[in-house]
């Protein structure tokens, strides 16, 4: 019962995105304000709607419903509470649902919070976001409807994957999702300002926050998502350049240039036609990525020899959406015509070699990620790309975009004093060469990456306090005025600077993590000892541990450094008898500059086991680099000129023809 | 005013090309629909079988060589008793063996006190097995892992091989045709 009311609510959500999707559109091109005031409160009932048929999803989980086709498959009443409600998203029916779900809060979150908008531009911004809606709804009903029913009812679900049931994997989809879904937002923007033919600074302050929130998302999913990797899988590593990670990325990188050129849209009423180009992209990524990921065209492509409806109904919508849009930018955008001018040497040249080298980065993925399914097409031979190609390419364009962004943040708009900036820069220079020269007489001279990687952290964190030291006059000025200059500094420069220093944290944790892995794999009976980067690790004993759905063996293994045991951790081996798997649980000791990672492997027929064993420095600051680069953008997301619902100031120069 | 109409023409042009790249995009991903990236090449198709003799699975039955092999199409199938998806397999190849198909085994890297057990409990349907102990036999064939299954023409070239669990759906589209074609004169 409560599962056709959520298949009731979806068809109902079909619906009103359909209503939502034309209505506000030809009110907006007759200028009929009726019309364009549907939108708002279709978003929000497509929300409800939504949300409806989600949690019917999950009530039919929470209660092992297994009457519905779905939840057998994916579920099994032994499960713990958690995985069966994190189950829901565990699979392609229900992570579809999950992006419908989102992608219709960030419409009725637009719909509750852009009051500001012209109705002209809201209208259009709704209707275009109700036309993916549909095309999402859609493609959730006709090929992957969760709420089917199956008979006879089986007495218990299928399981689900046990690696699955992990909490990091249950809670970074959502993250995901949050962001690739949430760059819908700017892709809808720049639609409506295609059809409107309008692109200026308020457009771009508009934007601005929502895709602010996509890329935190996405850049806090990521994250999550190679942390689980790296404690889950248990090889060591925390990123493999595979195709999952890169459909992550692409719209990730795209997304990062798509924040930095709407500055340039918003303070300088230029480089429209790019920015309006980087929304689409960035969401055609996002689409792209996703799909290839769901279908398994680049994976395995058993999803799509099991159901080609499926893959033709996948392809046709990314005709249409990315298509569609690109053809409309062909025939619109050559007639939006920018104002501001700009010297060779400015913040504006700056930004836009930033966005040619992070729209240069993401091709490079892309590249790498479609070119085997290319030559597979072609006939020819099967083949992977990996860690090779992308740093032969992508770290050689990741040099010059970190010495840049120590310099541009300095750099004036219009016209600026380069010999100036570098001046300003010679002490973070002088630091990082001797941080970099530090790191060549520490590995005698063998590495030529690390001090690199080193060198260029080290110079964009000392580039970014310089240029924050410089902006409220530290050291330059009496201190109350030191004071007042830094109440006046706006968040959207705090986050600045916190989001490149986050950057500077990540280069150091994965220059340092790459290159001075250390890895031990050996067989240990009880009582056995293994050295490994100065530090021992004992292996005590290994006991039974039963649990809900596995049996376990888990072993206690004590590091010692000295003669001191510090940490005592127990990796184990899990069986799921059911799906007979066999996972391992990773024990991992970190004390947030280095890991200990502890594999259990096989136990072989002398009593022995294997073990594996990482030494891992530094890793911990991969992510915490990221997490500080969340916290920029949600700092600057928080700006007083941003926040969502504040009224905004009128920019000068566009604001009288928008609210026209 | 003539240069201005190019230039205006050239940009309508450069904002043209993400369309087309698109496209180029749009056609790799058609192709690429119909296309099973999973399905696994074999270097050895219209090659000689390797040469090969092995030992005995069951004590009072001779082994397998490469000498048996040749003068009517036969199917070679690699299987193991510690490989689930071989005991899966082991009833379609029990029907394969009883309407008259010739069918030689070998056992993949398999103790042979398994693989007897294995073919004890769930019937032998194999003309002649050998006992790949070491997997070198395995190797030679281009074995991905068991179950796999290859077809051998009557001069004891490799004609087709399947990787994964035979099914009765498998049989009829993929395996039986092709030994009907090869035994035509």
């Amino acid at each position: 019962m409560i599962a056709e009311l959520g298949h009731f609510a979806l068809i109902l959500a079909l619906l009103i995105a359909i209503v939502q999707s034309i209505l506000p559109m030809v009110g907006a091109a007759r200028g009929a304000r009726p019309l364009m005031d549907v939108a708002a409160p279709a978003a929000l009932l497509q929300f409800g709607a939504v949300a409806l048929a989600f949690a019917a999803l999950t009530h039919g989980y929470v209660t092992s419903d297994f009457s519905l086709r779905n939840v057998v498959e994916n579920s099994h009443s032994l499960k713990p509470l958690l995985y069966k409600i994190t189950g829901v998203w565990g699979n392609h029916e229900g992570s579809m649902l999950l992006w419908a779900l989102i992608l219709t809060l960030y419409g009725a979150a637009v719909a509750a919070f852009g009051r500001n908008l012209p109705p002209s531009l809201k209208a259009r911004v709704l209707s275009v976001h109700g036309m993916i809606g549909v095309g999402f709804l859609a493609f959730i009903l006709f090929t992957s409807n969760p709420f089917l029913r199956v008979l006879p009812v089986p007495p218990d679900g299928q399981g689900l994957n046990p690696i699955l049931q992990d909490p990091g994997l249950a809670f970074h989809p959502p993250f995901l999702y949050l962001g690739y879904v949430g760059f819908s937002m700017a892709f809808s923007f720049a639609v409506a300002a295609l059809i409107e033919g309008r692109v200026d600074p308020a457009w771009a302050r508009w934007v601005r926050p929502w895709t602010l929130v996509a890329w935190c998302a996405l850049t806090l999913g990521i994250c999550l998502g190679s942390w689980w990797a790296y404690y889950e899988l248990g090889w060591g590593g925390w990123w493999a350049w595979d195709p999952v990670e890169n459909a992550s990325f692409m719209p990730w990188l795209s997304g990062t240039a798509l924040l930095h050129s709407a500055i340039v849209v918003e303070k300088r009423d230029t480089l429209k036609g790019w920015t309006i180009f980087l929304a689409l992209v960035t969401f055609s990524l996002s689409l792209l990525g996703t799909f290839l990921v769901r279908s398994g065209v680049l994976s395995s492509v058993h999803a799509f020899a099991v159901d080609p409806a499926r893959g033709a109904f996948i392809l046709a919508l990314l005709v249409i959406a990315i298509g569609g849009s690109l053809v409309l930018f062909a025939l619109r955008a050559p007639a939006l015509r920018s104002t501001g001018s700009f010297a060779p040497i400015s913040r504006e040249s700056a930004l836009i070699l930033n966005n040619l080298l992070l729209a240069t980065a993401a091709l490079t993925v892309f590249l790498g990620t479609l070119y085997p399914l290319f030559l597979d097409v072609i006939g020819g031979d099967k083949v992977s790309v990996g860690a090779p190609y992308y740093n032969a390419t992508f770290v050689p364009l990741m040099v010059p975009l970190v010495l840049l962004m120590a310099a541009g943040p300095m750099m004036t708009w219009k016209r600026a004093d380069l010999a100036g900036v570098l001046l300003r820069l010679r002490l973070a220079f002088g630091l990082a060469l001797a941080v970099a020269v530090i790191m060549i007489i520490a590995t005698k001279g063998h590495e030529a990456l690390a001090p690199l990687g080193i060198g260029l952290a080290a110079w964009l964190l000392f580039g970014t306090l310089k240029e924050l030291a410089d902006r409220i006059r530290l050291f330059q000025a009496p201190w109350d005025m030191v004071r007042t200059r830094l109440r006046h500094t706006t968040r959207a420069s705090w986050g600045m600077s916190i989001a490149h220093a986050g950057l500077a944290v990540t280069i150091a944790g994965i220059t340092i993590a790459s290159g001075w892995q250390q890895e031990a794999i050996q067989t240990l009976h009880p009582g056995e000892s293994i050295a490994l980067a100065g530090d021992v690790y004992r292996f005590d004993r290994v006991e039974p541990l039963p649990g809900p759905n596995y049996s376990a063996e888990q072993a206690t293994v004590a590091i010692s450094h000295d003669g001191r045991t510090f940490a005592t951790v127990h990796p184990s081996r899990l069986t799921y008898p059911l799906q007979r798997m066999t996972t391992t649980d990773v024990a991992i000791h970190t004390d947030g500059f280095s890991d200990r990672y502890v594999v259990l492997g096989d136990p072989q027929p002398d009593g022995g086991w294997i073990f594996r064993i990482y030494y891992n420095p530094l890793v911990p600051w991969v992510w915490f680099g990221a997490l500080i680069m969340v916290l920029g953008g949600i700092l600057s997301l928080s700006d007083r000129r941003l926040r969502i619902g504040a009224p905004v100031r009128k920019p000068k120069r566009a604001g009288g023809e928008l609210a026209a | 005013m003539p240069p201005d109409t190019k230039s205006d023409l050239g940009r309508r042009l450069l904002f043209l090309l993400p369309v087309l790249a698109f496209l180029g995009l749009v056609g790799l991903f058609t192709l690429g629909l119909g296309h099973d990236p999973a399905a696994l090449p074999s270097a050895m198709i219209d090659k000689p079988a390797p040469a090969f003799a092995l030992g005995p699975v069951m004590v009072d039955r001779p082994g397998l060589g490469r000498a048996d092999l040749g003068g009517k199409p036969v199917l070679v199938n690699f299987f193991a008793s510690w490989c689930a998806p071989c005991r899966a397999e082991h009833a379609t190849l029990a029907g394969l063996a009883a309407s008259g198909v010739p069918l030689y085994g070998i056992a993949y890297k398999d103790k042979p006190e398994n693989a007897q057990r294995f073919l004890t409990d769930l019937g032998d349907p194999y003309q002649k097995i050998g006992l790949d102990l070491d997997g070198r036999t395995a190797i030679d064939f281009g074995v991905y892992g068991v179950p796999e299954t290859y077809i051998l023409d009557r001069d004891g070239r490799i004609r087709f091989r399947y990787a994964g669990a035979l099914t009765d759906a498998v049989l009829k589209t993929e395996i039986l045709p092709r030994l009907a074609a090869l035994e035509r004169p």
